[in-house]
């Protein structure tokens, strides 16, 4: 693989007695898009800010294109970062804004603003350049401050939450432009998020944090198919968790129990895990089918139960179906409008049988590491 | 309080007409007065009659008094600068500090400005003159390292008078900075130094040229103080310090020339008057450009 | 492994409260500010006639001027006056912030600007005017105590009373409408809303620019100077000629109890508005 422009080792920032950021390891590739997710005040922001060198790390080491950032003031770091606020200067133009950071590190006058020339147009801003910020939209405002941070030509930009302040039919074109930015560039773009959804649409790789940690690093696809924890499987997309205890295994599949029916469950397992112990049975709502209770012989990872709500959601609807063994347990079941089977009443009340095939269900550690 | 249209105009009435009688009374009246006195001259010893006469301004711009106007300016626009000089960087510190330190260091500042001027002026006398606390430290000193010691004549003097007029004006300087910084936008600091800006270059481009109007504030709240101001030199000062107050003082006290005096007294009130003009033309502009600025 | 990060790490410069300029400014303009009122309150104890070195402690002088009746007489004035000025200012002041707040009218703008005047004008060309202007109208300088005093008083109010329209005006700025809304909903008489309502929310900005009216008063000395007939002698004046006079402890003394009466007034005042003080700034 290629060279990581970005090392984190062992970075940790404690604000008093709160560790803000806890023991990170993280090594970001050069052009890659990486995405931080994770609940509001988990750390993403103070992890930027210790990459800029807004804030200085308790302990821990961090490398930028191999170079050790321990003496670098933010002013000589070869990255740079798009604010959630924008941050623009308000009493300069668009044009003197983004001609900033190249006047102040000595560019010839020319030079500058034919480079923000360029940059105005692929940010497609071009006419705008004499336009003070209190003159411009909310979506203008993004593309100024992503074409301030660009035109120096970064070797990582970093975005903290920079879509938070638009409307949602915007925050996806913007999402677009940024990604199409991105591989124009060529430049490695860290993305802080706490809107699943934008990470798991625009990144090559996602880090999820919580509580100051990283949880896990995956690709968008390995982190919604196989997240290697409970936290991952629940905040990336919603996940049905069962309490289960493994009884057998039998090469990639293992059987679990789960004391709600006598059925054994089968699930693919992952590599160290040892019967007898207790897990967690995750289930995606779209991975499970609903059919009449008089279908239950033909299946074999099933759950009984009564519909207890239902919220339409428009292209699909979710079913809260409350287990036949467990009163407390309630699954969530998703089901588009068109592959819903003629043959079952799915009103409140009715009573239905949930299952699922053993490859789409997921073995979880109970408790959260 | 305001639900009936007629007690609404009743309250409207009484709240308008008391403080403004007042004003009118005893500010706008007294002014009119020595505005006229200005023009009017002065017949026997205590006749003064308004004949419409420049001669007391023309009078005023003699080389003596002019010379005096013009070192009052000079004495009140240095003085302004010192303020600024010191009270920025303060200003500006005060404003970064950690909340619970705000509020004390604010008080701190503004707690010998509460303290009577003249006892102010007067403890300076006492620490800077030739046998004060300031010499003897330095004579001390001199003994121990058996230097042979003059004692330095600290006060009545120029120097004396702006030293005296710093210490009573600083905190003028400060609370408008400090305010400025208050609602000053710290991402925007972060924002620049990220961008590769030097701290020099955070000073000049962003802070300074956004902090504009509480520069100006705070600036006029110095100076036109100390334009006018008449105990600092007094006593401070000799008697080549003395500045436009003074000289107003000794017309009516001393010279008992009223109308000399009172268009002495005038120059100051144009100059203020134009200078608030000015900081209302420029100001509202600023004012205008920050608010549309506004993000 | 875990590597502890050494002093060479940069401090982020934002911080300017952290840097070293900013400590040796503060201790500098804290001394210059500091030093010379302690070394007077410190002196003011000083056996010693000369006022310069040390000679042991005593009240010696702060007796001296508890029997100086000229002192005792300036005090009684100054405190009269700073009372009457209180009150007054108080009705000025609370009347102009009503008015600033509820009301729009023609000029509001310029009206502003002439309320703020006796704040920022010269003391000097208001002392001479007032001067001028009690002389010119026959005020009789004979009045009896405290009658005599009401001149000095009437221009206190002038320059305290905006102070007061100020603070109580940013107050108000806080003021929610609907809760005066919601007592008139309730049935409440205006005078009930006024006194249950309005004045409960506006008190700390009473207090606080009632204190401050005072310590104007009683610090105030140019204005004064020019109002004063010969007979009515404010502490401001009285220690004023005794300064001319000599530098000597008594005048230390005198001029402590009053710097502590003063001192007293304003760090209630601040205290109780530490979290509005940013505000003052933008008078
Ligand atoms: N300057 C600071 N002083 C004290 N605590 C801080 C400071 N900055 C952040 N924190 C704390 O550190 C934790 C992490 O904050 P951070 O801003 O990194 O969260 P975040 O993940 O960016 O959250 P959000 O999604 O809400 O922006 C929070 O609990 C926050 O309260
Ligand atoms: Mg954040």
């Amino acid at each position: 693989m290629k060279n990581p422009i970005i090392k984190i080792e062992g970075i940790t920032k404690k604000f008093g007695i709160k560790n803000a950021l806890e023991e990170i390891d993280l090594s970001i590739y050069e052009g890659e898009f990486f995405a931080i997710v994770g609940p509001s005040g988990c750390g993403k922001t103070t992890l930027l800010r210790v990459l800029a060198g807004f804030e200085v790390p308790d302990s821990g080491l961090l490398f930028i294109d191999g170079e050790n950032m321990r003496s670098i003031p933010p002013n000589r770091r070869p990255l740079n970062i798009v604010f959630q606020s924008y941050a623009l200067f308000p009493h300069m133009t668009v044009l003197d804004n983004i001609a900033f950071g190249l006047k102040v590190t000595g560019v010839p006058i020319k030079e500058c603003y034919q480079r923000v020339k360029m940059l105005l147009k692929l940010v497609k801003l071009s006419g705008l350049d004499h336009r003070f910020p209190h003159q411009l939209s909310g979506g203008q405002l993004q593309r100024v401050a992503l074409a301030r941070a660009l035109v120096k030509r970064p070797k990582v930009l970093l975005l903290d939450e920079p879509l938070s302040a638009l409307d949602a039919k915007l925050r996806n074109e913007m999402r677009q432009e940024l990604v199409r930015l991105q591989k124009s560039m060529g430049i490695t773009f860290i993305l802080v998020t706490h809107d699943q959804q934008e990470a798991l649409s625009t990144a090559d790789r996602i880090a999820v944090m919580n509580n100051g940690r990283i949880k896990q690093v995956a690709s968008p696809t390995n982190l919604y198919e196989s997240p290697s924890n409970k936290f991952v499987a629940g905040f990336i997309g919603s996940i049905n968790l069962i309490k289960c205890e493994v009884r057998q295994i039998e090469g990639e599949l293992c059987a679990v129990t789960t004391g709600l029916t006598k059925d054994l469950f089968s699930i693919k397992g992952k590599n160290e895990i040892s019967v007898g112990q207790s897990y967690l049975m995750g289930v995606r709502p779209e991975k499970i089918q609903l059919t009449k209770l008089t279908d239950i012989d033909q299946y074999d990872n099933k759950l009984a139960g009564i519909i207890n709500n239902i919220t339409y959601l428009g292209r699909s609807s979710m079913y809260h179906v409350k287990v036949s063994g467990d009163e407390n347990i309630v699954m969530n079941v998703s089901m588009s409008h068109s592959d819903r089977s003629e043959n079952i009443d799915l009103c409140i009340g009715e009573s239905v049988l949930m299952h699922w095939t053993a490859g789409s269900a997921l073995l979880l550690e109970d408790h959260d590491s | 309080m305001m639900k009936q249209v007629g007690s609404h105009r009743l309250i409207f009435w009484l709240t308008f007409i008391p403080p403004t009688l007042w004003l009118l009374i005893f500010l706008l009246i007294p002014l009119s007065i020595i505005g006229s006195f200005s023009f009017s001259e002065k017949r026997g010893l205590i006749d003064i009659e308004l004949s419409w006469i420049l001669n007391n301004y023309i009078r005023a711009a003699d080389l003596i008094y002019l010379s005096t106007l013009i070192k009052s300016i000079g004495v009140a626009g240095i003085t302004t600068v010192i303020c600024f000089l010191f009270g920025f960087p303060l200003a500006l510190g005060i404003a970064s500090a950690p909340p619970r330190w705000k509020s004390i260091l604010l008080i701190a500042i503004i707690l010998p400005f509460c303290v009577n001027l003249l006892i102010r002026t007067y403890a300076l006398i006492a620490v800077f003159r030739t046998r004060g606390f300031f010499n003897f430290g330095l004579e001390w000193f001199a003994d121990l390292i058996n230097v042979p010691f003059e004692p330095l004549s600290l006060l009545y003097n120029d120097t004396a008078v702006i030293l005296g007029l710093v210490y009573v004006h600083l905190p003028f300087m400060i609370l408008p900075l400090y305010a400025g910084f208050e609602g000053f936008n710290k991402t925007l600091l972060e924002a620049a130094l990220d961008l590769g800006a030097s701290k020099l270059e955070l000073l000049t481009s962003i802070i300074i040229p956004i902090i504009t109007p509480s520069i100006i504030s705070g600036c006029i709240l110095v100076f036109i103080p100390a334009l006018g101001s008449y105990l600092t030199p007094e006593l401070l000062g000799g008697p080549n310090s003395q500045m436009i107050a003074n000289v107003i003082e000794r017309q009516f006290m001393n010279a008992n020339d009223w109308p000399f005096g009172s268009a002495l007294s005038m120059v100051l009130v144009y100059l203020t008057f134009g200078i608030l003009a000015l900081r209302y033309l420029c100001f509202n502009n600023l004012y205008l450009d920050k608010n549309k600025r506004r993000l | 492994m875990k590597i502890k990060n050494n002093d060479k790490a940069p401090k982020v410069s934002l911080d300017y409260f952290y840097q070293w300029w900013f400590k040796v400014i503060l201790c500098v303009t804290f001394i210059f500010l500091y030093a010379p009122i302690l070394v007077l309150i410190i002196f003011s104890f000083n056996d010693s006639r000369r006022n310069i070195t040390w000679r042991g402690f005593t009240f010696k002088y702060y007796e001296k001027a508890a029997l100086n009746d000229g002192l005792i007489d300036a005090f009684i004035n100054s405190l009269t006056i700073g009372i009457f000025n209180t009150l007054g200012s108080l009705i000025l002041g609370i009347l102009t912030a009503l008015l600033l707040w509820r009301f729009r009218f023609p000029f509001k703008a310029v009206y502003e600007g002439i309320i703020l005047l006796p704040v920022v004008m010269p003391e000097i060309c208001i002392g001479v005017a007032l001067l001028v202007f009690f002389n010119q109208i026959g005020w009789a300088n004979n009045l009896p105590w405290p009658l005599s005093l009401s001149k000095i008083t009437f221009a206190h109010i002038l320059f305290s009373f905006p102070f007061v329209a100020i603070i109580i005006r940013a107050r108000l700025a806080t003021f929610n409408l609907e809760q005066e809304e919601a007592a008139f909903d309730l049935g409440a008489s205006p005078g009930q809303v006024f006194t249950n309502v309005f004045l409960p929310h506006i008190r700390p900005a009473l207090i606080v620019s009632g204190l401050i009216a005072f310590t104007l008063s009683l610090d105030d000395f140019v204005i004064t100077f020019f109002t004063s007939g010969p007979d009515t002698i404010t502490v401001p004046i009285k220690i004023y000629s005794m300064v001319r006079f000599s530098v000597t402890p008594e005048v230390n003394a005198a001029s402590t109890i009053l710097l502590l009466i003063t001192l007293c007034a304003a760090g209630i005042a601040l205290w109780v508005h530490r979290a509005k003080i940013s505000r003052i700034g933008k008078l």
